[in-house]
């Protein structure tokens, strides 16, 4: 018998639909479910009394025969790098601390028009720096399917919120593959959707070039669901694309016959976990059994990417935090000091990994290094866009690995930033082209971990990268796995 | 010894006419409550974008265009990183290589000597707030003001064409008033709408290498940027005929000594770690869109001076008068466009209209005053005058009283104000007057031909001032002869 915290979305949607359960129920069987679950560190605030009273709000309107769409009554929660209005956003950092937003990002007052229940902000890597969500400035967030290891980052709590029971759907964001990592890590769906398709306004800034907000879920049906809530312009984002949104759910069962599938030689060199590769391929043959066209492409820049998204990112970041400075809000600890010291002070309350990142990014774009470094950076990221441009000539989408290796183990990889960094290796092309990607599982290790593979597709190309996804689900059965906990 | 010719470069900061701020709605009103105009993007709070503000642009080419630069079909917005407190967001946007607007130039004038000053740049940016100093009230304690975080500024940056500082303040006072025709600019300089900062040095005659150079910070008149100008370029002088070297710093004008005082060194400048704002897409502007704002550019002062004597044979003293500011300029058509005689409009516009101006002291007032309705009136009231059908007299009395919705030749109906100049009224009146003051006659025959005005007066007062005074005159004089 399944549980009513293990039904997705949709499935809840439906019972709600048809009155069979109400939307308190489902967000009182979400609230038990957080508090059993503790120990895995998935939230980093639960709003039970504002959640319990939009479930109410969300009842009465289906009385009323007044729903908002079918996300309407469905409980969902955030990564704590969205702005809520009243309701505490910290980021997973100490500075932000006590910090609660004076308005509503664009996404969330989309789920709140829409009907969503919103449980509570989700765990992540303090400014969603890191791949293990160990750099949460609060505590560490632990994997549903093996609490010693990693739940991977910086969207973390997400995944394990997802994959736990512990929200119907996510949102979280994804700056080199921080929604789509960890959505592997746990064995849920993560989608990045393309960058500008998806409004940023109220999303506490990484990388402004690269971040992008987007879904994770049980699978791929809620994950179209939810993309069809946020996706869209916003005349608040000057980024975002005045494109109009198609319907996602349409052709999701359409199947992949005669798509052309590509797969980067890149992807697959040594140093991936064998299990993993294993997993792909399989994958792969399934995709050829359902009828897709399978051939072997290149992105010849790939051994680049990683260096360069790191330079572009972190110089980035290094201007978006500099707002954090101790003289508007967040924690000013000692009033009496003078300007400088409480700047020092301000800031010495980012964690280390913030700080490494700064302060590479700071140097990235000083005076006579910035050719050398950003402005060589840029240039990297023009070869990549133009690898996938020419892949996409010759195919629909790329499948690859989402990581290079199932969760690693809490501590395994912390003191080494350069073997995190590259936990990432398989995600921040995307990133760095502005393409659509989504991970989906595709297997389990033989310690039962999940393993995830990632699809590809042209910018603005959700649809088609939703119906691949869906194509390979409908066949296996990986996704409606649960951790036993 | 050696005589040296000062090199100066004039950055102008100057605040659009915009109602809302560069990158959001908030108002840029100036002489709110502290912190009133401000909003989550403009204070810099996270997760906040800017989203340009296009009119702030459409001024900005107005300006580029208005001193003949190029404008730039496609200009880009950095961040300019640094730190402090009255900077929200730890940078400001602005434009740094790729500028909206590049080479341009500005002919100055100084006592009849025509120059041209070079302008390197127009670039765009947001103005940062305002730190403020209460160490009364709250014991040295420092606040800041957010309501100025985010207007839209044009910088104009000069070559280092100008050689003096009166040439300087002239530059400074052209670029004012140019700002204010083509209306990207108010040039409140006491409200900081134009700021300007100086670098100044000075090199040997003859050399074509510049000298190190100080800059002059946020000087806020034409006073006192020719004053810090010159006591600059004499300072540098004396340290180098001193035998010492000029330091490359920032220096500030104090206004109570009216000396120059070191700010900060240049060696502890910034690294402002320019880099693409990755918020903002590059600003893309097709030619046709430029083209359009040159079209609706206003005339210039200088073709509108030429114009005023060439073709409306103003003397130079008041076509200068009338063009200096462009809200006189238009004002003046207007009502030269109700009856077209220009010296005589010239003449009420300067002597009354502008003098009951200089009363109101005051952009905003005057502004208000100098209104299309005000034009008509005064339209009206010289053709009355000069269709002689009211005394020179009656109209200073309509204009002093005149109100809004007025109509001068209505009043003058309405009041019976028109001018006597029939001979049979007016005769009683003056052999009343003469035998009224015979003592007075009698010196007149007697020679005291200043007398005359005194007849004419009392005639006058008799009629309320609506007599025609020159047939006065000639009648009184007829009979005392
Ligand atoms: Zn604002």
């Amino acid at each position: 018998m399944t549980k009513l915290y293990e039904l997705t979305a949709h499935e809840l949607a439906q019972k709600l639909a048809q009155n069979e359960i109400s939307s308190i129920e489902a967000t009182q069987a979400c609230l038990e479910r957080i508090e059993a679950t503790n120990n895995l560190g998935a939230y980093l605030h639960v709003d039970s009394v504002g959640a319990l009273a939009l479930a109410k709000a969300s009842d009465e309107r289906r009385r009323a025969n007044n729903t908002n769409g079918p996300l309407d009554g469905v409980p969902m929660a955030l990564k704590d790098i969205f702005l809520t209005e009243g309701m505490p956003t910290t980021c997973g950092s100490k500075i932000l601390a006590g910090f609660k937003p004076p308005y509503n990002g664009t996404v969330v007052q989309k789920l709140k028009d829409a009907g969503v229940v919103l449980l509570g902000k989700l765990n992540m890597d303090e400014f969603a720096m890191g791949s293990s969500n160990e750099y949460s400035g609060f505590t560490p967030a632990r994997n549903p399917w093996d609490p010693e290891r990693v739940p991977g980052g910086s969207s973390g709590g997400c995944a394990i919120a997802v994959a736990a029971g512990l929200a119907f759907a996510t949102l979280g964001t994804d700056t080199g593959g921080s929604i789509r990592q960890p959505a592997a890590l746990c064995g849920v769906v993560g989608l990045k959707p393309t960058y500008s398709r998806v409004s940023r306004f109220g999303v506490i800034a990484y990388a402004s070039s690269l971040d992008q907000v987007g879904p994770l879920t049980k699978d791929v049906t809620d994950c179209a669901q939810v993309l069809q809530v946020i996706a869209g312009h916003d005349p608040h984002d000057s980024t975002s694309a005045d494109v109009a949104v198609p319907d996602y759910t349409k052709d999701i069962e359409q199947g992949v016959s005669g798509l052309r599938l590509g797969i980067p030689k890149e992807y697959f060199a040594p140093g991936i976990d064998a299990q993993v590769r294993a997993a792909v391929e399989a994958a792969i043959k399934t995709y050829e059994q359902l009828g897709a066209k399978i051939s072997e492409i290149s992105l010849p820049h790939t051994d680049y990417a990683i260096a360069a998204y790191y330079l572009v990112a972190t110089a980035e970041a290094s201007s978006n935090l500099a707002r954090y400075d101790g003289v508007r809000y967040g924690p000013r600890r000692d009033p009496g000091l003078g300007l400088n010291e409480m700047y020092d002070d301000t800031r010495s309350q980012f964690g280390s990994e913030v700080k490494r990142r700064i302060m590479l990014g700071t140097y990235a774009l000083s005076a006579g290094y910035y050719d050398a470094y950003y402005g060589k950076a840029q240039k990297v990221r023009t070869l990549v866009q133009r690898d996938f441009a020419n892949a996409f000539a010759q195919c629909d989408a790329l499948i690859t690995p989402t990581s290079p290796s199932p969760a690693f183990k809490l501590g395994e990889n912390v003191s080494d930033p350069i073997k995190m960094y590259l936990a990432d290796v398989f995600t921040v092309s995307v990133n760095m082209a502005g393409l659509p990607g989504i991970s989906l599982p595709c297997g389990f290790t033989k310690d039962g971990l999940p393993i995830g593979i990632q699809l590809i597709a042209a910018p603005m190309a959700e649809a088609l990268l939703l119906r691949t996804a869906r194509a390979y689900e409908r066949e296996h059965k990986w996704h409606l796995q649960r951790p036993a906990l | 010894m050696t005589r040296y010719e000062p090199v100066i470069g004039l950055e102008v900061h100057a605040q659009l006419r915009t109602q809302s701020k560069l990158f959001c709605s908030c108002s840029t009103a100036f002489g709110a409550d502290v912190n009133l105009h401000t909003c989550a993007v403009c204070l810099g709070m996270p997760g906040v974008l800017p989203v340009l503000n296009r009119h702030a642009v459409d001024l900005a080419i107005r300006a580029g265009l208005g001193l003949g630069c190029t404008i730039h079909p496609r200009s880009q917005w950095s961040r300019k990183n640094y730190f402090y407190p009255d900077l929200p967001k730890g940078y400001q946007i602005s434009q740094y290589d790729q500028p909206i607007a590049t080479d341009g130039q500005l002919i100055v004038e100084v006592d009849g000597a025509t120059s041209t000053v070079r302008i390197m740049r127009i670039h765009m940016e947001e103005d940062a707030a305002k730190n403020v100093h209460d160490d009364l009230i709250a014991g040295n304690r420092s606040y800041v003001d957010f309501n100025r975080g985010g207007t839209p500024l044009v910088e104009i940056v000069s070559q280092p064409d100008i050689r003096s500082a009166a040439q300087a303040a002239a530059y400074m006072k052209t670029l004012r008033q140019i700002l204010r025709y083509l209306g990207v600019c108010d040039g409140n300089m006491e409200e900081g709408s134009l700021r300007c900062d100086a670098n100044v040095s000075i090199r040997p005659v003859g050399e074509t290498k510049l000298g190190t150079r100080t800059e002059l910070k946020n000087i806020n008149s034409f006073r006192f940027v020719q004053q810090a100008i010159e006591y600059e370029i004499e300072r540098q002088k004396e340290v180098l005929a001193s035998g010492g070297t000029i330091v490359q710093e920032t220096r500030l004008w104090d206004t109570q000594a009216k000396v120059t005082r070191s700010m900060r060194s240049k060696e502890e400048a910034h690294d402002y770690r320019y880099f693409p704002d990755p918020d903002l897409p590059n600003l893309v502007l097709e030619p046709s869109y430029i083209e359009n704002i040159r079209t609706e550019l206003p005339e210039l002062p200088a073709a509108k001076l030429k114009r005023y004597t060439t073709e409306l044979g103003l003397s130079n003293y008041d076509a200068n008068i009338l063009t200096e500011d462009a809200e006189i300029a238009l004002f003046f058509e207007k009502a030269l466009a109700v009856f077209k005689k220009p010296k005589a409009i010239a003449n009420w516009v300067i002597n009354e209209v502008l003098r009951k101006l200089k009363t109101q002291n005051d952009d905003t007032a005057a502004a208000a005053t100098l209104t299309d309705a005000y034009a008509q009136q005064i339209g009206e009231l010289v053709e009355l005058v000069e269709d002689n059908i009211i005394s020179g007299k009656i109209a200073k009395d309509i204009f002093a009283d005149l109100k809004a919705g007025d109509s001068p030749k209505r009043i003058v109906d309405e009041h019976g104000l028109k001018q006597v100049s029939d001979v049979g009224s007016i005769e009683p009146l003056i052999d009343e007057v003469l035998a009224k003051n015979p003592e007075s006659v009698a010196k007149y025959k007697a020679g005291r031909t200043n007398m005359l005005g005194f007849f004419v007066g009392q005639v006058m007062k008799q009629t309320g001032g609506k007599a025609n005074p020159k047939l006065v005159n000639e009648l009184i004089q007829k009979k005392l002869s």
